[in-house]
C-alpha cells in the first residue's frame, strides 16, 4: 500500500456527478480504520455516511463541511503516521494538478444494457472480463441501483453483473408466476444469455431467496452464495411495508414505508422516495408487484420456506443481516445450520449493504 | 432511461399510446404537414415538430391533418370519442379555442352528465400557451383557468418532459374529456424520461421541495421557477416548499392545504392574470379552509390584468420571474401579525 493515500468524492449510482461533504467525523491526526466512518456525504439521490477505503493517519481536510465537489475530487489525504509534511504537501499539489472533473452529463463507468434473456433484463456489468463472477440479485420492489455501494468496490477484481429482476426497474415487467421458483428460473435464462455457467450469488431479501433456490435446484452453477436478509427464513414479514410500498401514490405517504427499510431515516431522501414512485408508474409494474406479494407474502406471512432446506445447499453460504431490521428480523439468523456463517451488523436496518457496505463488501470479499 | 425534450416525451406518448390502442388517433392543423413542407407530409409533424413520425408508422387514417376551422374538428373528435375512437386534438394555439367554446363547454363537458353516465367522452385537447416567446397578444395566453371552471372538464399542466409523458398517457387513457397544456417555451427543455410507458395519476400534486418557512404553489412552467426560486432562498436559511398541483381539475387541494398548514404561510405563482385565475383560486381554497395556520397573508406573483404585450422588454417583466417569487417569500416572512395589529 501506498505510504499516501487520497480519498477522493465516491460515485454513488449512475447518475451522480458531484456530492456535497455534510460533514467531517474524524479529526486531522486521528487514525482511520478501514471502513470507518469519515464524513457524511449527501447527493441528490442519497445521504450516506462514507466510509474510509483506507487505512491510515488523516493528514489533510481539502475540501470544507458543505462544499459540492465532482465525483473524484480529492476530499482528503491519508497516510502513515512518519510522512513528513512536505511530502503530504506535494500529494496534494500534484493531485490538484493532475485532477480533471468530467463534464457534466459525460458518462463515467459502466453503463446499464438491456439484454435479451428470454425476456428484457436490464443490467448493469462492472469490473474485468475475466474471473469468477458475482451476481446480485435485489430485492422486492428494488432495482439494480441497490447496489450502489457494492458494485463497484466488489468488482476490482472480477466481473460483477446487477440485474433488474423481472418486473423491476428497466425489465420486463410482464410476468405470468410471481413465485420465488420462477423469479429463479428467470434468473438462470439471464445466466444462460450472458455467458454465466457458474457464478457466486449475491442476494437481498426476496433476491436471497431467489439465489438460495438456484442453488438449491442447479448446485453446480453456483460457485457460493451471501444472502442479505433473505426471505424464507421465518414466518414474520411487515406485510404493512409490503401493501404500503404498493399502495401509496404520493411521495409524502410513501415516505414513511421507505423509512422502514433503514436505520436511521436521514438516510431516505426526497429522490429515493421519488424513483419507488416513478417505478412503480411504469406498466405493469404495480402488477408486477402485486403478483410476487400475493405469491409470497400473502396473509402478512412468509409463503416462500427455505430454513428447513438450507442444510442442503452444496455451496459455501453466508447470511448478513442487519440488527435493527424492521422488514424481515434478523432473528431469522438464528438456529441455521453449522457451516453457514451468520454476520449480524449492529445500526442497520433490512437495506444493510447500503446502510453498512464497507462491512457487506468485506464480508463478501473475503468468501467470494 | 434517457434525456429527452418535452417534445419527445410528448411524442413518445402518442406514440406508445397508439401503439397500445387502435382506438387512438390524432386530428389537427398541420400535425402531419407544417408550413414550408413542400407537399412532404409530415416535413415538419406539426408547427413545432411534436407529432414528427406518427403519419408514416400509423397511416393518414389514424393521424388527421384538418381544415383551419377549430369549431369543425374538435366537434367532429367529440363525435368520435362519443362513439368509440379515442381521439387527441392538438388545437395549436390555446388563443383559438374561443371559436369552439360550444362544443367544449356545452358538448363535450355535458355529455357524461346529461345521458346519465352512460355516454363518455375519452377526447383530449393538447394545446399551446404561455409567454416569452414573442408571439404577442394573442398566441401567449394562459387560458387553463376559463377550462378549470367547466364541471366536466379535466386540465393538465406538466410543469417538465417527465410530467408530460406521463400526464399525456393518463390523459389518453381517461375517459373523460382533457385539456392538455403545454407551455411553448419549454419544448426543449430536457431531463431523463423514461423509455417505458407510464402513467401518472390525476388530482395528485407532487411536493418538488420539502422546506418548513414557505409554501410556494405554482403551475406549469412557473414550477421551474419557483423550485429555483426555493433553491436560491435555501442558501439563505429560508426552506420553501414547493407544490406542482400537476392538474388544475381536479385539483389536490389536500396536498395544499396539508403543506400550508406545516409552514404557515403561503405564495401562489401562476402566470395567468390576476382575476379569476388559479392564484385567486388557491388564496381562495386557503383562507377558507387553513385561516388558522396562517401566519401572514397569502401572496400572489401573476402576471398584471393586462394582455400579453409585444414588446420584449415589456414581456419579460410581464411574466413572473425568480426575483418576484423570492420577493413574496420574503415578505411573507417580514409580516409580523402584532406590528400590523398596532
Amino acid at each position: 500500500m501506498p505510504a499516501i493515500q487520497p480519498i477522493t468524492m465516491p460515485k454513488w449510482g449512475l447518475a451522480m456527478e458531484e456530492g456535497i461533504l455534510a460533514r467531517w467525523a474524524v479529526d486531522v491526526g486521528a487514525t482511520i480504520a478501514l471502513g470507518q466512518e469519515i464524513m457524511d456525504i449527501e447527493t441528490t439521490k442519497i445521504a450516506n455516511a462514507f466510509e474510509s477505503p483506507v487505512t491510515g493517519v488523516l493528514r489533510r481536510r481539502v475540501v470544507g463541511e458543505g462544499d459540492t465537489v465532482p465525483v473524484g475530487a480529492l476530499l482528503g489525504v491519508v497516510s502513515e503516521p512518519d510522512v513528513p509534511e512536505v511530502a503530504v504537501d506535494d500529494f496534494v499539489r500534484e493531485f490538484l494538478k493532475g485532477f480533471k472533473p468530467t463534464e457534466k452529463g459525460e458518462a463515467t463507468g459502466p453503463v446499464p444494457e438491456t439484454i435479451d434473456g428470454g425476456r428484457r433484463f436490464r443490467r448493469l456489468k462492472a469490473g474485468p472480463d475475466t474471473g469468477l463472477a458475482i451476481l446480485l440479485l435485489h430485492g422486492f420492489g428494488a432495482d439494480m441501483s441497490t447496489w450502489m455501494f457494492n458494485q463497484a468496490a466488489l468488482a476490482e477484481d472480477r466481473p460483477v453483473h446487477a440485474i433488474d429482476l423481472p418486473g423491476h426497474g428497466g425489465s420486463e415487467k410482464e410476468m405470468a408466476d410471481g413465485s420465488v421458483e420462477a423469479l429463479a428460473e428467470s434468473v438462470l435464462d439471464y445466466m444462460d444469455a450472458a455467458g454465466l455457467d457458474v457464478a457466486y450469488l449475491v442476494g437481498h431479501s426476496l433476491g436471497g431467496a431467489i439465489a438460495a433456490t438456484i442453488a438449491l435446484n442447479v448446485p453446480s452453477r453456483v460457485a457460493g452464495l451471501t444472502l442479505v436478509a433473505p426471505v424464507g427464513l421465518g414466518p414474520e414479514i411487515a406485510g404493512d411495508f409490503i401493501e404500503g410500498f404498493i399502495a401509496e401514490t404520493r411521495a409524502r405517504k410513501l415516505r414513511p414505508f421507505i423509512e422502514m427499510l433503514v436505520a436511521d431515516p436521514a438516510m431516505v431522501t426526497a429522490d429515493m422516495v421519488e424513483e419507488v414512485l416513478k417505478y412503480k408508474r411504469l406498466d405493469g409494474a404495480l402488477a408486477a408487484l402485486r403478483l410476487i406479494a400475493t405469491a409470497n407474502f400473502a396473509g402478512n406471512t412468509q409463503r416462500f420456506a427455505l430454513r428447513d432446506r438450507l442444510a442442503g445447499i452444496k455451496a459455501p453460504t453466508q447470511i448478513i443481516w442487519g440488527e435493527s431490521d424492521r422488514i424481515l428480523p434478523a432473528k431469522h439468523a438464528a438456529g441455521l445450520p453449522a457451516q453457514i456463517q451468520v454476520t449480524t451488523i449492529p445500526g442497520a436496518g433490512h437495506i444493510v449493504h447500503m446502510e453498512k457496505a464497507a462491512a457487506v463488501n468485506k464480508a463478501i470479499a473475503g468468501v467470494g | 432511461m434517457s434525456k429527452k425534450s418535452y417534445r419527445q416525451a410528448i411524442n413518445e406518448a402518442l406514440r406508445q399510446e397508439m401503439e397500445r390502442d387502435d382506438r387512438v388517433i390524432l386530428m389537427g392543423e398541420d400535425v402531419a404537414g407544417g408550413t414550408g413542407a413542400g407537399g412532404d407530409q409530415d416535413a415538419w409533424g406539426g408547427p413545432m415538430g411534436v407529432t414528427k413520425g406518427l403519419r408514416p408508422q400509423f397511416g393518414p387514417d389514424r393521424v388527421l391533418d384538418t381544415h383551419l376551422a377549430e369549431m369543425s374538428f374538435v366537434g367532429a373528435a367529440a363525435g368520435a370519442a362519443v362513439t368509440g375512437l379515442r381521439p387527441v386534438v392538438e388545437l395549436m394555439f390555446v388563443d383559438f379555442m374561443g371559436v369552439c367554446f360550444d362544443q367544449i363547454f356545452n358538448q363535450v363537458a355535458k355529455f357524461r352528465y346529461m345521458f346519465g353516465g352512460k355516454a363518455v367522452t375519452p377526447l383530449v385537447i393538447r394545446t399551446m400557451y404561455g409567454a416569452g416567446l414573442r408571439a404577442a397578444s394573442q398566441h401567449s395566453q394562459c387560458l387553463y383557468p376559463i377550462f378549470t371552471h367547466i364541471p366536466g372538464l379535466k386540465v393538465v399542466l406538466p410543469s417538465n418532459a417527465y410530467e408530460a409523458k406521463g400526464l399525456l398517457i393518463q390523459a389518453i387513457r381517461d375517459d373523460d374529456p382533457v385539456i392538455f397544456f403545454e407551455h411553448k417555451a419549454m419544448y426543449d427543455d430536457e431531463m431523463e424520461v423514461p423509455d417505458e410507458p407510464y402513467a401518472i395519476p390525476f388530482g395528485e400534486a407532487n411536493v418538488t421541495r420539502e422546506g418548513e418557512d414557505v409554501t410556494i404553489v405554482a403551475f406549469g412552467r412557473m414550477v421551474n421557477l419557483a423550485n429555483e426560486a426555493a433553491d436560491s432562498l435555501a442558501k439563505r436559511g429560508i426552506s420553501c416548499t414547493v407544490v406542482d398541483p400537476r392538474t388544475t381539475s381536479p385539483l389536490d387541494s389536500e396536498t395544499i392545504l396539508e403543506t400550508v398548514e406545516e409552514t404557515g404561510r403561503l405564495v401562489v405563482v401562476d402566470e395567468a392574470h390576476p382575476r379569476c385565475g388559479m392564484a385567486a383560486d388557491i388564496a381562495g381554497l386557503v383562507a377558507e379552509n387553513a385561516f388558522d395556520s396562517l401566519k401572514a397573508p397569502i401572496k400572489l406573483v401573476t402576471s398584471p390584468h393586462a394582455p400579453v404585450p409585444f414588446s420584449p422588454a415589456l414581456e419579460d417583466i410581464y411574466i413572473p420571474s425568480v426575483a418576484k417569487i423570492e420577493a413574496a417569500v420574503r415578505a411573507t416572512l417580514a409580516h409580523d401579525h402584532k406590528v400590523a395589529a398596532e
